[in-house]
Order: structure tokens, then sequence, then C-alpha cells
């Protein structure tokens, strides 16, 4: 017996593969696109009821192609209304489902439609939406609850992407070699993006939301089967398993923050931790040295701590070391203090953080003043530990990290 | 990232848009809208009625008080509000600067709480 879930996997599994088929077909992404969406919309409906085809890739197909001829056949009516210059009617079999709709392809499409949906000539709200929709299956309606805006919006969000991609007539195909790894690089930040998005959310009162870590995490794996050997790909795919690992203990039951230090170890997933960890270990020994992997190792370093009191710092300090050198930005130079003061005191930890005073993306961030609040605490300056966390309290645009900041506050009034 | 515009009207400024002469500055508006909408930005918005429309409510020690009028006798009020989702804090401020209202009284732009956050 299949559950709902189970169809939804299946149908969102298969919607990049059948999109794939219609584009290499047609050609016409944003038309193909549309036709797909409405046969996974069809297949949700009849599926349940009359049970799952023997082909449910040839089913969808077929669907999809149908609707898509409808489409066409009536904007070509449209248009010979409009102009009486004679165009060829497409022809009924060019869109009827071709021999091999029942195999599997040679060729997963997968990586080609996640290029270019994450184009960099999209914004990058539209690039999420779109990767959702067109690579994840997901429907417009979940997509803009995922992001907490109107269904209109996210609709216009989707349409305008697609026509950007064919007015600047952005190909469906792997790029040439010199611009493949770069392209592929925007779409691992995209995936994260939307892994950290639904990360955030969890255990908060956005189920919809929460549910964006499975999807990223899902795409991300699909990538990984495709290009077992990129280290990047293991990397971030290993980062996302030993974040999302953590995502039990990161709430009280009232939606509380809980810190790292603080979470409970036993809640923590352990396949995660264990699946993350072995993906790390092999990606290290293996390939290129890149951020991901980085902030996985941190991450694996953390996770197999069995209780805070473990933690190998001066092991996540010479990987801090490594990532500020690889990709120098002020969320590490953050991250790096912590790990400074962990190991050399917090003062050495503090200097590093006041060389971000000068930075303005960081100057007025409350993660810089909740850091240097955690740093002074440690040094046991409490007055100025409890205004840094107000301060922090008072910048945050988050509501749990609010009160978080607040309790901390409020926790050093001695 | 979700940002409130606050669009603030002083007394005359109701006079200049709904007056005459006030298309043009109303054809601005319908310009900026349909940028917006199309973009994918706009998640809401809402203009006030008058504040000669207002009630004030206050509840002291248990006991509702309820005034005609505005809290206060300020120079400028509320007249209206817009929620776009951007990029970043600069594009909302890019939008308020070119709200045509902008010319006559302020805007404040405020990012949204939300309702996630990361363990720190």
């Amino acid at each position: 017996m299949r559950t709902h879930a189970d169809h939804v996997d299946l149908l969102r599994g298969l919607a990049p593969q059948v999109l794939g088929v219609l584009v290499r077909r047609h050609g016409q992404f944003d038309a193909c696109e549309d036709a797909v969406q409405e046969a996974l919309l069809a297949a949700a409906v009849q599926w349940p009821g009359e049970g799952v085809p023997e082909s449910p890739r040839a089913w969808l197909i077929t669907v999809a192609s149908r609707r898509l001829t409808d489409q066409l056949r009536s904007e070509h009516a449209r248009r010979r209304r409009e102009d009486t210059a004679a165009a060829q009617v497409p022809a009924d079999e060019a869109f009827a489902p071709a021999p091999g709709d029942e195999q599997p392809p040679d060729q997963d499409d997968t990586l080609t439609l996640l290029i270019l949906c994450c184009h960099p000539a999209l914004s990058p709200a539209s690039q999420l939406a779109l990767t959702l929709r067109a690579v994840g299956g997901l429907t417009t309606a979940e997509i803009a609850s995922a992001f907490l805006v109107p269904e209109a919006t996210m609709a216009q969000r989707i349409s305008r992407a697609k026509q950007r991609i064919k007015a600047t007539a952005i190909p469906f195909a792997m790029p040439p070699e010199p611009e493949r790894g770069e392209r592929l690089r925007v779409v691992l930040h995209v995936l994260y993006l939307i892994f950290n998005e639904g990360y955030i959310a969890s255990s908060g009162p956005d189920l919809q939301r929460s549910e964006l870590t499975r999807e990223a995490i899902r795409l991300t794996r699909a990538v990984h089967a495709l290009l077992p050997d990129d280290g990047e790909v293991a990397g971030l795919l290993a980062l996302m398993l030993l974040t999302d690992a953590r995502r039990p203990a990161r709430t009280a039951a009232d939606g509380t923050l809980i810190a790292l230090a603080e979470q409970d170890r036993d809640l923590w997933k352990q396949d995660y931790v264990e699946e993350g960890t072995a993906l790390i270990t092999a990606a290290l020994a293996e390939a290129t040295l890149g951020p991901y992997q980085l902030q996985a190792a941190i991450a694996a370093v953390h996770d197999e701590a069995p209780r805070t009191q473990d933690t190998d710092w001066p092991q996540i300090l010479a990987l801090y070391e490594l990532l500020a050198r690889v990709s120098p930005n002020p969320m590490v130079t953050l991250n790096h203090a912590v790990a400074v003061a962990m190991v050399n005191g917090p003062q050495a930890g503090l200097d590093l953080l006041a060389t971000l005073d000068a930075d303005d993306r960081m100057a007025a961030h409350h993660r810089l003043d909740a850091v240097r609040a955690h740093l002074l605490e440690m040094a046991g300056d409490h007055a100025a530990a409890r205004a840094g966390y107000r301060t922090a309290a008072r910048r945050t645009t988050s509501l749990p990290e609010r009160r978080y900041l607040e309790a901390r506050a409020a926790r050093l009034v001695g | 990232m979700k940002y409130m515009l606050l669009i603030y009207d002083n007394a005359k400024t109701r006079e200049t848009f709904f007056g005459e002469g006030g298309e043009e500055l109303m054809a601005e508006v319908d310009a900026i809208m349909k940028e917006l909408t199309e973009s994918g930005e706009l998640v809401g918005g809402e203009a006030l009625a008058d504040p000669s429309n207002t009630k004030t409510i206050r509840v002291v020690d248990g006991v509702p008080a309820i005034t005609d009028g505005p809290f206060a006798e300020a120079k400028e009020h509320l007249g209206g509000y817009l929620i776009v989702d951007c990029e970043s804090a600069e594009r909302a401020a890019e939008i308020a600067r070119r709200w045509p209202s902008a010319r006559f009284s302020p805007l404040e732009v405020r990012p949204l709480m939300d309702t996630a956050g990361a363990e720190m």
C-alpha cells in the first residue's frame, strides 16, 4: 500500500526526468515545464484512487506531451487568427510517446536542468523557486507556502524566470567544460540556500518551510549520484546531513533555541551522523579540497564528540584556519574566533573579532554582537557581555533568536 | 528578506495626491506597483483611510477608553504600507526612495520579524 508520501516521492523523483525528455524532444522549456507540472497534478489526483500505472514515467510523459500539444495548438490557433501567415501545424505523431519512454534514460537530465534553473542571469529568488518547481516537482502553492509569500507572488517569480530563459535563449545543454565548474558552484549554493531556509524554520510553526531541508537533501543526493567524484558535492551533502542530524535537539518543546554546546546529543540522528561522516571522510581522502568539505569536516568533529567537553577544538581550529584561507568571509571569521577562544582563550578570540569592526557587512550584524558577548562572558566580563547580548537581541530580525539572546542577557544579571 | 515600507502622510500629501494634478503622482505609484508585481517582490500593501476616521482604543486599569481621532496630534500619520520580499535592504530602500510621496513626507523601511532562527 503506497502512502501519500510515497506518491509525492515518486512524482518528485520523476519530475526532472519527464521534463528532460520533453525539452529534448520539443525545445521550449517554458511550455514543457507547464505541461509537466499539469501532468504531475493529474497524477497526484488520479494515482491514489486508480493505482499507480505500470510505467509511471511513460504515463507522465504521455500526459505531459498531450498537454503540450493542446497548449501549442491553441497557441497556434491564436496566432493564426492574428497572423495569416501559414505556419506548420504540429503533427500529432510528434507528440505521441516515443519508443523507450518505458525505459529509464541512459542520460539523466537532472543536472542539466539544475544548471539551467540556476543560470546566473536569474535572480537568486528566481533560481530557488524555479529549481524547486522544475527539478523538485513542487507546486507553486507549495513553494509559496514554504517561502511565506502569496501564491501569485511566487507564480510571478517562476514565470519571470522562464521568460528570461526564453528571452536570453539559454540552451538546455551542459555548459562547455571551462564554465561547468563555476555553474555547478551556483547550483550547490542554491541547494545550500534551500537547505538553510528549511533548517532555520525547523521545529517552528512553518511546517511547509521546514520541508525544504528534505527537498534540498534529496536533490543534493541526486547530484552526488551523478557526480560521485566531485568532492564539493559530497561535502555539501555531508554538511547537510551532519547539520540536519542535530535538528531534533536544536529547539526545546516550546520552540526555544538550544545552543550546540547545550544540546541533548542523544537526540541527534545517528544514521545521518554516520552517513555524513563516511561521506566527508571519503571526500577528504580523494577529492580536491573546498569550502563545503571543510565545513562538513568541522560539523563532523562536533558531531563525533559524545559530550560538549569532548569536542576536539584544536582540530576544529586547524580546519577553520584552512577555511579562512580557502574561502575568507566574515561569517567564517566569526566562527573561527570562537574556535580560537576555545583553544587559546577568550582574549585571543576577541582580538580576531575586532578585525570585523571595520567590515561594513558585519559592523551592525547581530551575530557579531552575539559572538562577542559570548566571548566576553567566557572572559568573565559579565556587564559587557550582557550589553552585547542586548544589542544583538535588538538587532536580530528573528523571533526565536531574540528570545534566546534576551535569555542569555537575563542569565547574567547578577 | 521581507520589509514593510511605512508610508507617512502629512496634512498636505493627500490633497496633493487626490487633488488636481495628482494623476501624475498616482501614475508613478501604479508604475512601481506594476514593477514590483512583475518582479515577484510584492507581498502585499494597502492604503489607509483618512486619519479623521481613526478611533483610538486604550485599556486603563481594565477599563477601555475609546476616543475619536488619532492617538496624537502628529504632523504625520501612517497613510499606508507595502510589504516587499527583496534581495537586500538597499533594494527596499530604493523602492522607498522612488515612492512619490517621499518627496512630501517620509517613508520608513523596516524588516519583518521571522519565526525562523539559527541556534548560536
